[in-house]
């Protein structure tokens, strides 16, 4: 007798499955862009010795495999993929996987922080904003909205470090940690998340003015909802109505939103990283292209893939939770 | 204790500014007393709804609010209490049931939590006494197997049962009046006795008063002891059902009771030696349920099986039968705007189901629709005259000749010319779905294929509607193919009914005969769950309303 799979197993078998041709796509897709992009890894290198004769270059090109044509490259590089190996990286003069695995924690800590703040904070607002509708209250959070969402993070960063870092001094500048501190325990606890403090910030404002906005609308909609009406009609007061009836399934379109977006977050990552110097992949991923470390790029790019697949995957689970018609097949 | 249920003097309940009238409701008084029902008649735009949440007081305020009157719900002024005293008051005293049980309920809860949450609201029991009671009430409101019941979602339990789930919250409290807005109107007629059925006896052994909100005169007959007929918000006529049924003295009562369908048929024509236009042979159609790519785990549902018919030229034949029988995939298949999976639809002897797109678009002249909503099916952006004169242009008229031809076709479905320059959003529903028929003409098709073109309007404009249908077949030598739930339609405007169950053909005949003599079972229940069958409507002078 085979043995019972346990549908959400069987459900996860599936969604990996499906999962492999698309990462292949996104692979091969950017292996050949990057190729299409002038210069490679001999050009940078040789750019940064200031110069190098033409046998010189050419034997780096043989010994790198880059005199290969395209298509032998991609397939070099796709079939030590399969086995999970990243290749070397010449600029960092370390195999690949080591670079990503000491920067995943970094930027995972980064999306995570922001992700979360932002979620909270902006179907809290968008909630009370839906609640006290055309009110003072709701203006103020809908035109604090608008500005989160019309301020680039760049520029929001720049100027949080220039109030809280220069001019008060509260906040560190940049970085994870305190190099110098070699705190242990609780102490390294509060000192990350004092360093984490103005790089979430920077990111998750946007997204929250997303979640606000969207939140507002459908709290607003379902709250006109028959069963609303119901639950009104059964002696529910205003609080139970919202806790009950209207918030979770007012949540079920932002939690859509909240997984496509885990992508767009990973790309905000790059620019508040480099600014923040956050030992992140998304600081990774822009010195990868300056100094067009193909391997280390591709690394990223593979990685972050499965981590917006997975994310999805997680998304889907959670929605299947929150709405009962929802099953997993 | 006060014999009245409920009191209502003098109500006046105010329209926002700028609204098509100041009062939703002007001067309506009403008396529910304890064991009696209560019923509230009007069209849509009558007022009746807002009653309603005027007594429960949850009318949109502060943009519609009760401006004037008194009411009282078993002696208590309601317009005075506060808002903590009203919460107290709903859902222990008085309570409602609402029309369309599947988005009243929350898909998100439990049937068995939604139960509870009026005991965990208004009483002190303990979790366990509360279960108890709810699988107390489950059982009182026939649910089948309650303990399963409890935990199931709204979406997996029947329509009807649905409803049924309603009512146990409704009754939870046993409260002195029970508020029921259009209870079963989403619910097809076999349901819909059971639950009139249902309140009625659940009513009697509680002893509540029930206002039974309704537009439907056969739901009347069925279950009224007093009638309000409410018109544009001011009271017409009150009186006992009996007297307001079978002696109506207000005019708009009598054209509201005129206009209800006779379920008498009228006397059998023979189409025998007429031509056949339309014809179906061993219709298929299966839908593969829903299912993911990979699940491997669908469920088909045979939606038409082995189905054939005939349609002779000037005949109307109906397609009856309840939701989920598959009569609307008939007209669907008959019209290939849905590929059936095997059989042929021959019209005037060419197989439509063969066609290739280029024939098949040719052949879509002769066969056209009119749809069930007719707001869903005109494209909102285009004026009426464009609408109409589409079908005519993209089969090769002239832009002007079709123009031309679109005005004559306004004239005769008895819209004014200026209409054709306006929008749809511009009419109301009965012109609007005058517009869809002057639409489906436009080709001067052989058949039409109407799928339940009068269920979505008032029993006034319904008659009107149907009376057009009727006299537009005669006159152009029309054949009909009428998808319907109604049987009191059916029976006034049908030659041949089918009646169709679970995709099958169980019953087929003269309209007249069907309805005299039903042989199938299923005909049988059907014909005697029709609501108000024992009342036959009064003759009266048809008075344009």
């Amino acid at each position: 007798m085979p043995l019972p799979i346990p549908p959400i197993l069987s459900y996860a078998l599936r969604r990996l499955f499906q999962a492999v041709p698309v990462v292949i796509l996104i692979m091969i897709g950017t292996f050949l862009l990057l190729k299409l992009a002038p210069g490679d890894t001999v050009d940078a290198l040789v750019g940064d010795m200031g110069g190098a004769d033409a046998a010189f270059i050419e034997r780096l090109r043989i010994e790198y495999g880059l005199d290969q044509p395209v298509w032998v490259q991609l397939w070099r590089y796709m079939s030590k993929l399969a086995m999970f190996d990243f290749g070397w990286s010449f600029v960092y003069e370390q195999p690949v996987s080591r670079i990503l695995m000491d920067r995943l924690g970094t930027t995972l800590l980064l999306m995570a922080t922001s992700l979360s703040v932002a979620f909270t904070i902006g179907i809290f607002l968008g909630a009370i904003a839906a609640r006290r509708a055309y009110s003072t209250t709701d203006n103020l959070i809908s035109t604090l909205g608008l500005i989160f969402y019309a301020t680039p993070s760049f520029f929001l960063s720049l100027m949080m470090i220039l109030l809280f870092s220069v001019k008060l001094g509260w906040l560190p500048v940049g970085g994870i940690k305190t190099i110098t501190g070699f705190y242990t325990g609780w102490d390294h606890v509060v000192d990350v998340a004092r360093h984490l403090i103005m790089p979430t910030a920077a990111l998750s404002l946007i997204y929250l003015s997303f979640y606000l906005r969207l939140m507002r609308a459908s709290v607003l909609e379902v709250a006109e909802l028959d069963y609303v009406r119901t639950a009104r009609a059964k002696g529910a007061g205003e609080s139970r109505l919202m806790v009950h009836h209207i918030m979770r399934n007012a949540l079920l379109p932002v939690v859509t939103l909240l997984g496509l977006q885990f992508s767009t977050v990973l790309g905000g990552s790059v620019v508040v990283e480099t600014i923040f110097t956050l030992p992140g992949l998304g600081q990774l991923a822009y010195q990868s292209v300056i100094q067009r470390d193909m391997n280390t790029l591709m690394g990223i790019i593979f990685l972050c893939s499965i981590i917006v697949v997975v994310v999805n995957f997680l998304t889907d689970l959670l929605y299947a939770r929150l709405d009962s018609r929802i099953k997993l097949t | 204790m006060t014999e009245f249920a409920l009191k209502i003097e003098n109500l006046k309940i105010a329209l926002p500014e700028g609204s098509d009238r100041p009062f939703a409701l002007e001067g309506l008084d009403l008396e529910v007393r304890r064991g009696e029902v209560v019923c509230l008649v009007g069209e849509s735009g009558s007022g009746k709804s807002l009653t309603a949440g005027a007594i429960m007081r949850l009318l949109p305020e502060p943009h519609v609010h009760v401006a004037g009157g008194a009411i009282s719900v078993q002696g208590e002024d309601i317009l005075a209490k506060s808002e903590t005293e009203m919460k107290a008051m709903r859902g222990e005293r008085v309570s409602m049931i609402f029309q369309e049980p599947m988005t009243a309920l929350n898909p998100q809860k439990t049937v068995g939590w939604q139960i509870d949450e009026v005991l965990r609201l208004h009483t002190k029991l303990t979790r366990t006494e509360r279960r108890a009671r709810v699988i107390e009430m489950l059982e009182r409101v026939h649910i089948p197997d309650p303990p399963s019941a409890y935990n199931a979602y709204p979406h997996q339990v029947s329509g009807g049962q649905r409803q049924r789930v309603m009512i146990a919250m409704a009754l939870c409290l046993s409260p002195g009046l029970i508020i029921a807005d259009e209870p079963t109107t989403a619910l097809d007629v076999t349901t819909q006795l059971q639950i009139l059925k249902l309140i009625r006896d659940l009513q009697e052994q509680e002893g509540a008063g029930v206002l039974f909100i309704t537009h439907d005169f056969g739901v009347v007959a069925e279950i009224a002891d007093h009638v309000v007929v409410l018109s544009q918000g001011k009271m017409v006529e009150t009186g006992t059902a009996q007297q307001v049924l079978n002696a109506p003295q207000h005019p708009y009562t009598q054209a509201l009771i005129a206009s209800v369908p006779s379920l008498t048929p009228s006397p059998p024509k023979s189409f025998d030696n007429a031509p056949v236009v339309l014809k179906g042979t061993g219709l298929n159609k299966t839908f593969a349920a829903q299912g993911g790519f990979l699940s491997g785990r669908r469920k088909s549902v045979t939606a038409v099986d082995d189905l054939t018919f005939e349609l002779r030229k000037g005949e109307t034949l109906g397609v009856v039968g309840e939701s989920g029988s598959g009569k609307t995939t008939v007209s669907r298949i008959v019209t290939r705007l849905l590929e059936a999976d095997s059989g042929a639809v021959e019209l005037d002897g060419t197989d439509l189901l063969a066609c290739n797109p280029r024939q098949l678009r040719e052949m879509r002249k002769h066969i056209q629709m009119v749809f069930q909503d007719p707001m869903a099916s005109l494209n909102p952006r285009k004026r009426v005259v464009d609408l109409i004169a589409q079908g005519p242009i993209v089969h090769g008229v002239s832009r002007e000749k079709a123009h031309a031809q679109a005005r004559d076709l306004l004239a005769l479905v008895e819209l004014s010319p200026s209409a054709a320059n306006r929008f749809p959003h511009e009419f109301s529903g009965g012109q609007r779905q005058r517009i869809g028929i002057a639409r489906a003409l436009a080709l001067r098709p052989k058949v039409i294929v109407a799928d339940e073109p009068v269920s979505a309007l008032d029993v006034s404009v319904q008659a009107q509607v149907l009376r057009l249908l009727a006299d537009l077949r005669d006159q152009m030598d029309l054949s009909l193919l009428f998808v319907t739930h109604d049987l009191r339609v059916a029976a006034q405007l049908c030659d041949r009914i089918i009646v169709m169950q679970k995709g099958e053909i169980v019953e087929t005949g003269k309209t007249a005969e069907v309805f005299a003599d039903p042989r199938h079972p299923y005909t049988r229940n059907l014909l005697s769950s029709i609501p108000g069958r024992h009342w036959t409507p009064p003759k009266l002078e048809a008075i344009a309303i």
